[in-house]
């Protein structure tokens, strides 16, 4: 049978991965909410691409949704959506999250400073830090990728952002994207943690290949709330995901790697996250191996995400033994804008120098920014407006 | 006047013009791009390894995975964590049946360049300190075309308690010879990430190799005393960086 002709019932009797074999497929069909689903259950994969882009099937329609979708729907039909369709029907939903910014309302394009360091220098990243605050990022949050699985390191790191962020009072969220037990460990001390971070996948295996389970992210969500450091919102958790990470760890169970992102999001929006965003050139091009690929995978998972509730965002990015190159990322970048992403990354110069890829830079936000007519988060916004005034300030913090 | 590039080796405090970056920043992206490009192509020379191993009197094995050129093992990571037929023969006939503490991989992986840069000043420093510790140690394995995970199949072939890969990092813009380091307890084929170490970013401008090899070391002997690897590990005090940032030196 085609997949066109496929019910969308069939995918609540007929589970890709047992239930007995796999806690993520427990999660989503114990979720599942059969009255959120009723619009749509008599409809087939093709039925139900034409129902998404009818005009009459507006935001908030698809919103009330979401709670009826499993992953394995949203990835179904995005197969039969050509690039056109997943900017079309994504650009509709709006999802928006908070903790010290708004994150994702109309109108606005957030970025994530990711000032990262091969040997985690705080004053290389507090460098990077200064100038991508001044050039407009970090609204999202300030997220550094550690080198080292650290404790105390992280502990560190997090203290100095927050030292920033309190005097010079910037509204932003901080996040070091170590290991989720070892964030947790840091909090435990006493470090100021704001958003918890965890690479997440698709099925359970994928995710104990990353150690992590849900209970352990559900413990790690109770205690980041319970810190209660948001000021405009509760949103703690930070995820990031990609195509191809349940089948590199050999834990795919024969399910394409698409469909294995789309149930990664099913983990995801059980934590009311913050921020959410596929890394989606990152893992290489034995997962997506040129340009084309990793533009239509960028545009997959976006749509796939929204249409599950999630607040995504994109690391539009690639690595140097991939077939690609910037003009991609333009291109991707571009297009996801256009398709209203929550958020993009902010990497000095589009060079990770720790991670090893190539991702946006901060002058990639502010073009897209200018290019759509789009505006940071308003909080943020508003400290930008002054912020000019704050730069020789930071800038004495490094000598 | 302070200037952002003075304490980071990202792009930092770029030129530009309006919100676009000048055209100086865009050719040197690109040159660095091309540059990073080659050297993931770039081959390993197994034979003058062998020589410099030779030089200091360390015995080598050079092996293959089953990824028979660079293009099969860009797409195929699966063949790059197993060995070929001929180099598991080759282990088979040189393993010590009585095992060892340490078996240490050398992998091309992603950058050729790294491992010929840095593979071997890495050891220079870090082998006395196990022979120092009375660790037994498999002699030093070579391999073309892998995989981190090469090395749980090499370990356990050799029936070595700990494997530690040296391994070509992904080439980077600004880093394309970066080397990392897994260490990995009780290697098996199936282990999983989640059940190693890393130490990564070893290289001059990097992490600097006596750092390097005091880390791995450190780690290497918790995992002994604590008889694992993995998330359950995490590294001390030893993996702070040097410089306390100033902005919390003041209230």
């Amino acid at each position: 049978m085609a997949l066109a002709d496929v019910p969308l019932a069939d995918f609540l009797s007929e589970p890709l991965i047992p239930y007995e074999q796999d806690e993520v497929t427990r999660l989503i069909f114990d979720t599942h909410d059969a009255e959120a689903f009723a619009p749509i259950r008599h409809l087939t994969v093709g039925d139900f691409r034409n129902w998404l882009l009818d005009s009459r099937t507006s935001g908030g329609v698809l919103a009330s949704l979401a709670p009826g979708l499993s992953p394995e729907m949203a990835a179904a039909v995005s197969k039969l959506m050509g690039l056109q369709d997943l900017i079309a029907v994504a650009s509709r939903i709006r999802v928006v999250t908070r903790f010290r910014t708004t994150v994702g309302l109309a109108g606005r394009l957030s970025a994530r400073l990711q000032p990262n360091h091969p040997t985690d220098d705080p004053q290389g990243i507090l460098a990077a830090v200064i100038d991508g605050l001044s050039l407009g990022s970090g609204d999202a949050v300030v997220g550094i990728n550690p080198a080292a699985d650290s404790v105390a390191g992280v502990e560190l790191l997090l203290r100095m952002l927050d030292r920033l962020r309190t005097r010079f009072r910037i509204p932003f969220q901080s996040c070091v994207l170590a290991h989720v037990t070892t964030q947790m460990e840091a909090l435990r001390r006493g470090a100021p943690v704001d958003l918890v971070f965890q690479s997440i996948a698709g099925t359970e295996a994928a995710n104990a290949s990353f150690g992590v389970n849900l209970a352990l992210l559900g413990e790690a969500w109770h205690v980041a709330r319970e810190l209660r450091r948001g000021t405009v919102g509760d949103n703690v958790m930070y995820f990031e995901t990609g195509q191809g990470s349940a089948l590199s760890a050999g834990a795919h169970h024969g399910v394409d790697q698409q469909t294995c992102e789309a149930r990664a999001y099913a983990v995801a929006r059980q934590f009311r996250p913050m921020l959410v965003n596929t890394v989606v050139g990152f893992i290489g091009p034995e997962y997506l191996y040129d340009g084309k690929q990793i533009i239509r995978a960028g545009l997959e998972d976006h749509f796939c995400g929204k249409l599950l509730g999630l607040p995504m965002g994109c690391d539009v990015c690639y690595t140097n033994h991939a077939e690609s190159d910037q003009d991609d990322m333009d291109a991707l970048l571009t297009l996801l804008g256009n398709a209203g992403v929550n958020y993009v990354m902010g990497v000095p110069g589009a060079d990770d120098v720790m991670l090893n890829y190539q991702s946006t830079s901060f002058h990639d936000a502010l073009y897209l920014r200018a290019l759509l007519g789009l505006r940071p988060a308003p909080e943020f916004e508003e400290w930008l407006a002054g912020a000019e005034r704050e730069l020789p300030g930071m800038m004495a913090l490094l000598t | 006047m302070t200037n952002l590039r003075d304490f980071t080796m990202a792009r930092v405090g770029l030129e530009r013009s309006g919100a676009a970056l000048a055209t100086r920043e865009v050719l040197a992206f690109r040159m660095a791009h091309a540059m990073a490009r080659d050297a993931v192509h770039y081959p390993m020379d197994t034979a003058s390894l062998q020589v410099e191993c030779a030089a200091r009197g360390l015995p080598s094995l050079a092996l293959h995975s089953m990824a028979v050129d660079r293009l099969t093992y860009l797409r195929r990571p699966d063949l790059g964590r197993k060995l070929d037929e001929w180099s598991r023969e080759a282990l088979r006939a040189h393993g010590d049946s009585a095992g060892c503490d340490l078996a240490i991989v050398v992998v091309d992986g992603l950058s050729a360049l790294a491992v010929h840069r840095h593979a071997l000043a890495v050891l220079d420093l870090l082998l006395p300190q196990f022979a120092n510790a009375g660790w037994s140690r498999a002699e030093l394995l070579l391999v073309e075309q892998g995989r981190v995970a090469i090395g749980d199949e090499i370990g356990n072939l050799l029936r070595a308690t700990l494997v530690l890969v040296l391994i070509g990092e992904r080439p980077g813009l600004s880093s394309p010879d970066s080397l990392g380091a897994y260490l990995t307890w009780n290697p098996a084929p199936g282990r999983t990430d989640a059940e190693r170490n890393c130490i990564s970013n070893i290289r001059t401008d990097g992490l600097g190799y006596r750092e390097a090899a005091d880390r791995i070391f450190a780690l290497a002997s918790e995992a002994r005393r604590r008889q694992l690897t993995g998330v359950a590990l995490k590294e001390g005090r030893a993996a702070l960086p040097g410089t306390q940032p100033k902005v919390l030196d003041t209230p």
